[in-house]
């Protein structure tokens, strides 16, 4: 696109064609306050009127997140009328919003608050009756909270686009609208995966994760031994919680605030990315050499099972077994790490701290119900870190704990991004079907953050093909193939959330209004900025295949035998229902 | 069937099918006819029966060689009805009830003698009127463009229409290039008669200069003002006519599909303009080479759920798209990107009934009616206070007061004319000063009111300008889609205020928060429905703006209608003491006192009556049922 | 979708077939259901999901959005009062308060019996005969307050009988 000639707020500038006047005043150095609009048409219903600025010669005010700019336009957005309107505007809608904003969970990352800041807002303006709210917290990963939504229509986007399930939708009319599954249901009777997606988006405290902060409190609180996890993806951006750049490395200063606050282990879930590797790779290599059933799919991530369990069922035969990472170290850590330390497994709870509300649910399926105590998100974490009084910027960086379950591989941290399960498993199956290590660790092939990504590997002279997707709209023509038995692939990575676990529905907030420092285009590149951060701690690994982390070769010599041994079997792996029986109503 | 393939077949059927029908109108074979109004409003006072029962003593009586007797379109003075019209003498008659058939068979059309007591009667004169051109609510009328065809033809018989010149404006069209047609509407100056009053050549023009594979034509039959009925008569009295309209647009901008969106609640018009549809395609006039030209055109129908924000374009065009009616951000406009994505002319019935006069008489003829900007005739939906309630077809020009007192007759009852809403919920109300203001978009919008679709509904003394206000805004609030704020949250505000206020519990901090909450809806709103919305509010505020103080600071409704400001009241000299208002209280709120009525002997049972206002639920029941105008409203 | 009997299944497959040709048929299946059986319930709403694969969410919002489509049964007798303005200044919400004390309803509802659905309309355009009421298409003209109770006679009677 070429450049045109505008003005804002009498001073001239070239920009882009195409950007829509909020984007190019954004260029230029202007801030115009701005709520329902996202990431250049992923939400772009100018519905809030937030970001009324004028422009010479069209008729009233327009809304800046959805008109172009075109050349010689002349823009006003410091003007009385301007200011004043984009003030009313956030009045009204604040005039309907439950205003417990102290104690609310978004504080801090409400977009409503700051926009209202940026505007003036004045008190009691335009009070009256509210929409009649509803609060739902009966599922397990999500609350949603009526009262505080502003209709802007991101997470019904985001649920469609990244999903293509739109478990939300706009229901009613007028004052009486309100953003929810159907029939104003909770999520947890819906077919929605849980997978926070949309409180990614969620520019208020109208949808949040559940928190399970009170859980950890208490065990403490109880005595136990309370032994924290942290899964890969966390340590990618758990440092934008404190200011830090998007893409900054967290490992080390994370592990450090974890020891204060005083949990009795500090483990990396990674270590159960590496077992997972085994066990999977291992099924993989007995599907593959005993006929059964191909292609075999990952289960790491709880939103794609969710996803199975519910539209395809007929799939489920397709899925690995394995459980997730942090279930299987929850699993170890109960037994073989108890019976190491004559621990009682009842005085140990097991907390893991997850970029994903969807590990909340898992952690409470019927089929494992105590390998996992509490999950906390990235987001809930930096919350505790807070409230302790720990001053991120001066931690030292700490290693993980070394005992038992200490060492951990490259392969076991790419586990956070679209492909890394894919890479990892390849990795060690190469190994295992040639008796010798690939040559060059990197399969690039399987790296990127496209939805869909395939590729071949030639294994003694056998084709091998496989797929990584992410994002379960993206998953459902891999899925169509797969229950039609035409599936050309043996293997398929696939993530819930798009780009995998760096992308989770429990990572931080991605809110350009509180990144001003940010690149304009963060919300296009952050993905890619935080998978770089677990790429370079691959390559600074001095192991980077599961099979020869040596914990784990000895939790096999002293506990579990050999991959897919009975005790690996009941300890390790779980399995799926059709879920089409739990919500006989949908 | 009839098939017409060729421009030669048109003009050929025309020429037969207008000789019918002059026959049937000027009876030149002897034979008389009897049309019957088929509009809604005397379909519901039982025009069906009428006709049918008309039909059955046709039979009865063996005059099928003498007369027939059919259905039109709406005769548009609803409050007159159902009408029976005879010809060739054009005997119009009024009120007509089943029963009163068989006198018009016996004493009329065999007898020769005109039903005097069915006539109408002039309100003024008191004198009766045999032919509808001398009542006086036809005669600053002009019925012949927009209203063209109603209440002469059968809607459902093509064959009427064409024989009335259906589709010679099209044929006319399709010898002429698409730019041609375009300018032919540019000139003539018509402005959409939706409401806004964008110049429809300009949008035509638009959609045509878009390059793409496909274009289409909607025509917004949405008509959602509450109080307006242009819409729905033009299409149950001449749906060929709106058919023509929008065929002739879509050849200019390059269209293959035309869209149809009516409002469900006009399940007659849907019936009418379906079967208008069917005919047209049965004929070859729609369909596939059009008048054996290379026009292709295609007509669809889609239904309005009831959803007054669908009548916003935008809103509509995603209605048709099966989705939520919400409005969408502009631009893209449709002309640009509209129905599917592709680029849409969406035009209002009215707006399509004016077309083919346009083409067919040419722009000049057009443009010779009416005032400098404003071109052409104007369709208005008369209601409320007024003596002839009814749908009128005016030349642009005509003043309020033309339109209130000489077609409309005036006020009845004696009251006293207050003021005029034109523009529905987005308009305004015009006063007094307002009246001899010629009609046209700018002034109605200069007055501070705007002429929207048409309904033009009068109030008298009795009338509550803030609760008209409330009345307006409760009506936008349950109709507001809920996408954008300002309209969501700030009509709800507005109603809350005006609710408070009429309770007489506002404070004048009130009245200027009103005023600033109406102001920001309006410069803050996503679509013209939130846009326009306080229009009402504003006027009222404008205008009335004592009334509004009187509820504020006296605590009083001044024309007793908010219940919380009024109470009823017996006139103790007037009360006969008949007791007939305790009897129909249903709160029981009237008791006997001991006081003897005047003049009546304290031996009689009869006592006056008082009403507890601690009781009473002001339903007005009392009132009604005194005789001797002793209740009262304070 | 398992609570809905075969013959509805059936029939509701049909109504969609009917507009297979269209790119966006969804107002004109929701139409048809409405009118086929005055009520668009869930399961319904499902079923054209599983049929058309628009998501349920989006056919529930446009059920919710227009006031034309309802989710619950309407009663047999659907009386509509007119709100329009000519109606509304000629005294229709006295009307529709006399409806709503007799039939112990609010708008939108419907009486306990089934019987009665009462409505708050928009113009019907019969703004001659104003205040106007409608029940099952039959228009009352010009009703006053004191018909309210013989009208609602009428049909409980019919009922009776």
């Amino acid at each position: 696109m070429g450049l045109v000639n505008i003005k804002i707020d009498g001073q001239a500038y070239q920009v882009e064609a195409g950007l829509t006047i909020l984007e190019a005043a954004r260029k230029c150095g202007f801030v115009i306050p701005s709520l329902c609009a996202f990431n250049h048409g992923e939400c772009s219903r100018a519905s809030c009127r937030v970001c009324l600025v004028e422009v010479k010669g069209a008729r009233g005010l327009v809304a800046s997140c959805v008109y172009p700019v075109a050349e010689g336009m002349e823009i006003t957005i410091s003007s009385q009328k301007a200011v004043e309107a984009r003030r009313a505007s956030v009045e009204l809608i604040l005039s309907n919003h439950h205003k417990n904003c102290l104690q609310c969970d978004k504080n801090g990352h409400c977009e409503l608050l700051k926009v209202a800041e940026m505007v003036g807002a004045r008190d009691g303006m335009y009070e009256g009756e509210q929409t009649p709210a509803t609060l739902d917290e009966l599922a397990p990963g999500l609350i949603r909270d009526t009262s505080k939504c502003i209709l802007c229509g991101r997470c019904i986007e985001r649920c469609k686009q990244a999903q293509g399930i739109s478990i939300l939708g706009f229901e009613n009319r007028g004052f009486k609208t309100i953003v929810s599954p159907v029939q104003n249901r909770s999520f947890a009777n819906s077919p929605c995966l849980q997978c926070g997606q949309c409180v990614n988006v969620c520019p208020t405290g109208a949808l949040m994760e559940h928190s399970e902060i009170d859980k950890v409190d208490a065990a403490f609180k109880a005595g136990k031994k309370v032994i924290v996890q942290t899964a890969p993806a966390v340590r990618a951006a758990i440092a934008e919680e404190f200011g830090e750049p998007i893409g900054t490395t967290g490992t080390g200063k994370m592990v450090a605030a974890l020891h204060r606050l005083g949990f009795y282990r500090v483990f990396d879930t990674n270590f159960g990315a590496d077992l997972t590797i085994m066990e999977e790779a291992h099924e993989l290599l007995e599907r593959i050499q005993h006929k059964g059933v191909l292609p075999q799919i990952t289960s790491c991530s709880p939103g794609w099972i969710n996803y199975l369990e519910y539209y395809y069922p007929e799939v489920i035969p397709h899925v690995s077994t394995c459980k997730s990472p942090h279930m299987m170290l929850g699993a170890i850590i109960k037994t073989y790490f108890a019976k190491k330390h004559e621990i009682d497994p009842k005085d140990i709870f097991v907390v893991s701290i997850m970029p994903c509300v969807a590990k909340k649910y898992e952690r409470q399926r019927a089929e494992m119900p105590n390998d996992v105590d509490a999950v906390l998100t990235t987001r809930e974490l930096a919350k505790l870190i807070k409230r302790s009084g720990i001053n991120w910027q001066r931690l030292p960086d700490e290693e993980f704990d070394q005992d038992l379950l200490g060492e951990y591989t490259g392969a076991g941290v790419i586990f956070g991004v679209t492909g890394g399960v894919m890479e990892a498993a390849l990795r060690t199956a190469y190994f295992w079907l040639t008796g010798k290590e690939h040559e060059k660790i990197d399969f690039e092939a399987v790296r990127g953050l496209e939805g869909v990504k395939e590729a071949a590997l030639d294994i003694n002279g056998t084709t091998v093909r496989v797929a990584v997707c992410s994002g379960m709209k993206n998953a459902k023509a891999l899925l169509e193939e797969v229950k039609a038995g035409k599936s050309p692939y043996a293997f398929i990575e696939i993530m819930c959330c798009p780009g995998g676990c760096i992308n989770g529905g429990g990572q931080p907030f991605v809110k350009p209004l509180f990144l001003q420092n940010e690149d304009d285009d963060i919300l296009e590149t952050y993905r890619a900025k935080r998978a770089k951060v677990l790429y370079s701690e691959d390559v600074k690994q001095s192991v980077r295949q599961s099979h020869n982390n040596k914990d784990i070769q000895k939790l096999y010599k002293d506990f579990l035998g050999k991959p897919g041994s009975e005790l690996a079997e009941e300890l390790l792996h779980t399995s799926y229902v059709s879920d089409r029986e739990r919500f006989p109503n949908k | 069937m009839l098939k017409i393939k060729t421009s030669e077949d048109l003009i050929k059927s025309h020429e037969h099918l207008a000789s019918c029908l002059d026959k049937k109108f000027h009876c030149e074979e002897g034979k008389r006819a009897i049309v019957v109004c088929g509009g809604t409003g005397c379909l519901s006072s039982d025009s069906a029966d009428l006709l049918a029962r008309l039909q059955e003593l046709i039979k009865e009586k063996g005059l099928q060689d003498k007369v027939t007797a059919n259905i039109v379109g709406c005769f548009g003075f609803c409050s007159q009805g159902p009408f029976v019209k005879i010809f060739p003498e054009e005997t119009l008659y009024t009120k007509v009830k089943v029963a009163d058939a068989d006198e018009i068979i016996e004493k009329d059309i065999i007898g020769g003698e005109i039903v005097e007591r069915l006539l109408f009667v002039d309100p003024q004169s008191k004198a009766r009127v045999a032919k509808q051109h001398e009542i006086n609510f036809y005669k600053l009328q002009k019925r012949d463009i927009a209203l063209k065809g109603n209440a002469e033809i059968n809607p459902e018989d093509i064959e009427e229409a064409i024989g009335q010149g259906a589709f010679l404006a099209l044929n006319k069209a399709l010898h002429m290039s698409q730019q041609e047609v375009i300018t032919e509407v540019l000139n003539s100056g018509l402005r959409g008669r939706g409401g806004a009053g964008f110049p429809t050549g300009r949008k035509w023009q638009f959609a045509y200069d878009v390059q793409s594979d496909e274009k289409y034509v909607v025509c917004n039959g949405d008509e959602g003002d509450p109080g307006a009925f242009m819409d729905r008569s033009i299409i149950e009295g001449n749906p060929i006519n709106v058919i023509e309209g929008m065929m002739i647009e879509g050849y200019a901008i390059g269209a293959k599909n035309g869209y149809f969106y009516i409002r469900a609640e006009y399940p007659i018009a849907v019936n009418r303009l379906r079967n208008a549809i069917k005919q047209c395609e049965e004929m070859g006039l729609l369909g596939e080479h059009i008048l054996g030209t290379d026009f292709s055109f295609r007509c669809h129908i889609r239904l309005g759920a009831g959803a007054f924000v669908c009548g916003e374009e935008t809103a509509l065009l995603n209605s048709i798209e099966g989705q939520r009616g919400m409005p969408r951000p502009r631009p893209p406009f449709p002309a640009v990107k509209g129905l599917w994505g592709k680029p849409s002319v969406i035009n209002n019935v009215e707006t399509l009934a004016n077309v083919p006069f346009i083409l067919l008489h040419g722009a000049e003829a057009y443009a010779s009616i009416g005032t400098e900007k404003s071109k052409g005739t104007k369709v208005f939906a008369l209601g409320g206070k007024v003596n002839n309630v009814g749908l009128v077809e005016v030349p642009m020009g005509i003043t309020l007061r033309q339109l209130i007192f000489d077609i409309g007759g005036g006020i009845p009852n004696g009251k006293k004319f207050k003021a005029i809403q034109t523009g529905g919920p987005s308009g305004g109300c015009l006063t007094e000063k307002d009246l001899d203001t010629p009609i046209d978009y700018d002034n109605l919008i200069a007055a501070g009111s705007m002429m929207g679709s048409g309904g033009a509904i009068v109030m008298d003394e009795d009338n509550c300008m803030v609760d008209v206000a409330k009345f307006y805004m409760t009506f936008i609030c349950d109709e507001s889609c809920g996408k954008c704020s300002p309209c969501r949250i700030g009509t709800k505000r507005c109603l809350e205020l005006l609710n408070k206020i009429t309770e007489g519990k506002g404070t004048m901090e009130d009245l200027e928060e009103l005023k600033s909450l109406a102001n920001v809806i309006k410069s803050n709103s996503l679509c013209g429905l939130g846009q326009t919305a306080p229009n009402p509010i504003l006027s009222t505020m404008n205008a009335f703006y004592d009334e509004y103080v009187a509820h504020i600071v006296d605590k009083k409704c001044p024309a007793h209608v908010c219940k919380s400001l009024m109470q009823y009241k017996i006139i103790e000299d007037k009360c006969a003491g008949c007791g007939l208002c305790a009897r129909n209280c249903p709160a029981n709120a009237i008791e006997k006192t001991d006081i003897v009525p005047a003049g009546r002997a304290p031996t009689l049972p009869l006592r006056v009556h008082r009403i507890d206002a601690s009781k009473c639920v002001k339903c007005g029941l009392c009132q009604a049922n005194c005789r001797f105008g002793a209740i009262i409203k304070d | 979708m398992a609570r809905l009997q075969s013959q509805a299944v059936e029939q509701i497959t049909e109504i969609v077939n009917r507009y297979k040709g269209e790119g966006t048929p969804l107002m004109m299946i929701l139409s048809d259901i409405q009118k086929e059986y005055g009520y668009i319930p869930l399961e319904v709403q499902e079923l054209v999901s599983s049929l058309t694969g628009i998501p349920v969410s989006e056919i529930y919002g446009v059920v919710t959005f227009y006031s034309f489509f309802s989710l619950t049964p309407k009663g047999k007798y659907v009386i509509g009062v007119c709100l329009g303005t000519a109606c509304y200044v000629k005294g229709s919400q006295l009307v529709l308060d006399k409806f709503e004390e007799l039939l112990s309803i609010k708008p939108g509802e419907t009486s306990a019996d089934g019987l009665f659905t009462l409505d708050a309309l928009r113009c019907v355009g019969a703004c001659a005969i104003a205040p106007a009421v409608s029940i099952n298409g039959k228009v009352y003209p010009m009703v006053q307050v004191g018909q309210v109770e013989s009208i609602i006679k009428e049909y409980r009677s019919k009922e009776a009988n």
